[in-house]
């Protein structure tokens, strides 16, 4: 499986989700400059945490007509695995590929911690090593993750089953029904706040965050052998 | 058409003394016509001032610092360049430095932190290192006055929006809380960088015709005359200084140093350095000087954001986020490139030149016409000093004895003291995991980052005790060399070297000069003991407001190898069953200790000895005995003593300790006797480390409870866990909380 990590100018997390892939899953993994314009030839996208472009206005508003997102949209189109990280998460709200938006903390002030997640839906590509309601520790780190959408977004997300991880025990930002991370109609975009590549090795204090990317994979080859054998 | 005809004239200036109000001298204008032959224009005099301030001349500190040894076999650049930097083995090395940003905080808490961040990143990646961590050592007054809850929760936003943003975590630090620094909050932020031996920098100018670049950010007229700002008490009028503090932009910064360490890899660069205090003139001029060549300088190609600036403002601004390279003549168009790529300006505006001096030039015209090391070259000043009356009165105070009728309330009361208190509240606010090589977070004896692709740790950390220094600057400077290294140690690193950031009173005062004299020979004598030179630094003077100086804080960063991750330690007990030992007998010693100043609101007495013979081969042996493999938690003993290492222990655990002492209970628990340690091992390993220690105490056993049952001769103290947790956790979320 082939990686694609975007860069924006202000990407922070960049290098963090580059290690988590190469060292973590052993799988290879580019860094994509927000200038180019294509990510043919990759299987999976990760838009990593940060401050894309210093996120003066909202998060994520500018980095939204960067080069690369008609690609990434068109990697979303083709089925690939779009992952959004914390700032990439605001960046795919944004840009239309997720619905909802994002809030400044409840608290009004950045929070970095670990945190309890539950696994809501393990029947996702993201998430299928996950036990079903399990929970799992991985750190956020951010100023504006307090998720929101309206009554009628909410539904839809309880009604398809694409609430993928909610806070468990105190929701730290406030986020609306404890929204941690969610996942598109088509089940291969997945935003969330958390940071499940800091949580990639033990020596850290947790490698929950590595089922996650080993779940990517898992499902990239079924998929592929599948495509294979037919 | 700027305001340049407004100016005074030269004799304008020696007649109505403009000069003074620069902050210039009698005596120090005379030897600026001395060393011009005639008088200085406006632009000139401003550039004197600015570079003659205390702040970029360390003119009063100068006599003091030579105390300092800055040599070691490990060490490839000592004080003078942006940072010191530590050779790590491998060629690979660690760069770090720390510095003051207290005077602007004072005013506008959130720039004043956010900009002196960014300051310290810029002097480490300058030297060509990636910035892996930030510190910040914070001191704020008493959190009763609303003044003070607000500077101090606008300094910890403006830290966390700079260092959050730009992506380097901020680890570690410390918070103290006292009413000596009531008008003048301290803020010191310390950078910590990696880089291979193969990319050192240097900010020289060599290369006669090379071209002078100016990078990143455009001037404005923001931070004119920071640095002289920097070098005055404070007062009432203070706040209408607020332009000479800085803005920042932590995005900008980001890709400054993107584009900077792609450039320290290409072959066409000469030299770099920021342009931090006293931009534009300081950058320019002790880039030259340390070369010994001459720039020519066109001010008129300098990116403005303003306009119809004078040269004046131009180069005495302190607009952030801005450097100045030397490259090789020719290459102008590769490296305006690499900073294209990042959306950032690259303007050749000058060159080197062989006569040693700063020319500057602007619409046709010469404005200013200095030799370069003239401004590099500020008068040394030899303060007098005097040994002040409360130190003579502290040294005959007969010894502080404590009453302690309630050990529990007692010691629940001392763990809700802010300056004790857990930090969550402030370390929640920073980013402290990014770069994904956080080993140890803020919260331990010392924070330990991974070095990425070795089996190899740093541990960081800063320290002093002011409390200390306040009874006797001498013994306090040792100390607080000491315990940052008993830091280093408890995590399991070997102490390298230190950063310095010297902040005191108005050296005008000869009884602060004698303390800063005194508290640099205390840390000098340390340094030199433990082998840990002063590879960078910073001084800053002036810390007072009409109430007063500020306690000396001479704020010790220090950094220490791990030489392998399986050697990281941390505090907190690990195992039910494991042995605890006391290193270290306490003596009845509590002059400026946490009880002492809980309970009387003031430090009397004095401080606490140190024998640095002992402390060496303690450090050694714990270091050791953690290395080999021993021990499963190692606390050192400092504030609040041994009553509050041992619940810092417990706490975030599920342990609780059973231990019984043959001391006095006071003394055992609340003294601050110096070189003292909390240690557990598990059973199997104890013949070993009492072989290795033999003057480890055995005093007890980790329980799996939620009690800490302490049994002396004459009564058994029982304290709960959770209830003394609560009280630490809590104490300042609570206190910021209730009150806003």
């Amino acid at each position: 499986m082939k990686t694609a990590v975007i860069v924006f100018p202000g990407s922070n997390c960049d290098q963090d989700m580059y290690y988590a892939i190469k060292d973590g899953l052993g799988e290879e993994v580019d860094y994509v400059w927000h200038a180019e314009t294509s990510l043919d030839g990759y299987d999976a996208v990760m838009i990593p945490g940060g401050f894309s472009y210093g996120d003066y206005l909202r998060s994520g508003a500018i980095a939204r007509f960067a080069g690369i997102m008609p690609a990434v949209v068109k990697a979303a189109q083709e089925g690939k695995p779009v992952l959004g990280v914390c700032n990439g998460f605001q960046i795919l709200l944004e840009s239309g590929l997720l619905p909802g938006a994002m809030l400044k903390n409840k608290n009004l002030k950045f929070i970095c911690e670990s945190v309890n997640l539950q696994v809501k839906n393990n029947q996702t590509q993201f998430s299928s090593l996950y036990d079903q309601n399990e929970v799992i520790r991985i750190p956020i780190a951010h100023g504006e993750g307090n998720y929101y959408c309206d009554d009628a977004t909410l539904q839809e997300l309880e009604d398809q089953n694409r609430i993928v991880f909610t806070y468990s025990g105190e929701n730290p930002n406030g986020s609306r029904a404890d929204i941690a991370g969610i996942i598109n109609e088509t089940g291969n975009v997945l935003g969330m706040m958390p940071h499940p590549e800091r949580a990639a090795d033990a020596l850290l204090g947790s490698d929950d965050g590595l089922r996650l990317f080993q779940s990517i994979l898992k499902h990239w080859r079924e998929s592929t052998h599948a495509a294979y054998t037919s | 058409m700027p305001l340049t005809h407004l100016e005074p004239t030269p004799e304008q200036i020696e007649q109505e003394k403009v000069y003074r109000t620069m902050g210039l001298t009698e005596e120090e204008y005379q030897k600026v016509i001395d060393l011009l032959g005639r008088k200085p224009n406006y632009t000139e005099t401003g550039l004197f001032a600015v570079m003659w301030s205390e702040h970029c001349s360390y003119k009063t500190s100068k006599p003091v610092l030579k105390y300092f040894p800055t040599t070691g076999e490990h060490v490839l650049q000592g004080p003078g360049e942006g940072a010191g930097i530590v050779d790590i083995g491998d060629r690979q090395a660690v760069v770090f430095k720390i510095e003051s940003h207290n005077h602007p905080s004072a005013i506008e808490p959130y720039q004043g932190a956010a900009t002196g961040v960014g300051g310290i990143i810029r002097d480490v990646f300058s030297m060509g290192a990636r910035p892996v961590a930030l510190l910040d050592s914070l001191r704020f007054g008493e959190l009763e006055s609303s003044r003070v809850r607000y500077i101090f929760e606008e300094v910890v936003s403006g830290i966390a929006g700079y260092g959050n943003c730009i992506g380097i975590p901020t680890v570690g630090g410390e918070l103290q809380f006292d009413p000596c620094y009531n008008g003048n909050p301290l803020v010191n932020a310390m950078c910590v960088g990696i880089m291979s031996h193969d990319d050192i920098q240097v900010g020289q100018a060599r290369g006669i015709g090379n071209t002078v670049m100016y990078v990143g950010a455009s001037t404005g007229r923001d931070g004119i005359n920071g640095a002289t700002f920097a070098s005055e008490e404070l007062s009432e009028k203070s706040d209408e200084k607020r332009s000479a503090v800085q803005v920042g932009d932590p995005f900008m910064e980001k890709l400054l140093v993107e584009a900077c360490l792609e450039l320290t890899k290409h072959e066409a660069l000469v030299g770099i350095q920021d342009m931090g205090a006293a931009g534009l003139v300081s950058s320019a001029s002790e880039m030259a000087a340390k070369a010994g060549v001459g720039i020519h300088m066109n001010l008129d190609l300098i990116p403005q954001r303003e306009t119809e600036m004078t040269p004046y403002e131009m180069m005495l601004s302190e607009s952030q986020e801005r450097m100045l390279i030397v490259i090789k003549k020719g290459s102008e168009e590769e490296i305006k490139q690499i900073f294209a790529r990042w959306g950032l300006h690259a303007v050749a505006v000058g060159e080197v030149i062989e006569e040693e001096v700063l020319r500057l030039e602007h619409k046709g015209k010469i404005v200013a016409d200095v030799p370069s090391d003239s401004l590099a070259s500020a008068p040394v000043r030899h303060m007098p000093s005097k040994v002040p009356a409360s130190y003579t009165a502290n040294q005959n105070t007969p010894a502080w004895k404590p009453q302690v009728v309630d050990y529990a309330a007692t010691i629940k009361k001392l763990l809700g003291q802010p300056t004790l208190a857990s930090k969550e509240w402030v370390t929640r606010q920073y980013d402290y995991m990014v770069q994904t090589n956080t080993v140890v977070a803020p919260g331990s004896d010392a924070a330990v980052v991974r070095v990425r692709g070795t089996k190899k740790g740093l541990a960081m950390t800063t320290d002093c005790n002011a409390k200390y220094l306040a009874l006797d600057p001498n013994v306090g400077g040792k100390i607080a060399v000491a315990e940052a290294a008993r830091n280093i140690v408890c995590s399991g690193g070997r102490p390298l070297a230190i950063t310095d950031c010297l902040n005191f009173g108005s050296p005008e005062n000869p009884e602060v000069f004698w303390e800063i004299d005194e508290s640099v020979k205390g840390m000098a004598k340390a340094c030199e003991y433990l082998n840990t030179p002063v590879i960078s630094g910073n001084v800053s003077l002036y810390n007072e407001t009409d109430r007063g100086a500020i306690d000396p804080t001479p704020v010790v960063g220090m950094v220490g190898l791990v030489e392998d991750l399986d050697h990281v330690m941390t505090a907190p007990f690990k195992n039910e069953g494991d042995a605890v030992y006391v290193i270290g007998e306490a003596k009845p010693e509590f002059g400026g200790s946490a009880l002492q100043i809980m309970t009387d609101g003031e430090a009397s007495g004095k401080a606490p000895a140190l024998d640095l013979d002992l402390e060496k081969s303690r450090q050694e042996k714990v270091l050791g005995a953690i290395k080999a493999g021993y021990v499963a938690s190692a606390h050192d003993v400092s504030e609040g003593g041994l009553a509050a290492a041992l619940a810092e222990s417990v706490f975030g655990t599920a342990f609780g300790c059973d231990l019984r002492f043959a001391t006095d209970p006071d003394v055992e628990l609340f003294s601050e006797t110096q070189s003292r340690y909390l240690i557990t091992v598990p059973e199997a390993a104890k013949n070993d480390f009492e072989a290795l220690i033999d003057d480890a105490v055995l005093v007890g056993s980790v329980t799996r409870s939620e009690n800490l049952n302490l049994a002396f001769a004459s009564s058994t103290i029982t304290l709960n866990r959770n209830e003394l947790e609560n009280e630490w956790r809590g104490a300042l979320s609570c206190i910021m909380s209730a009150k806003n």
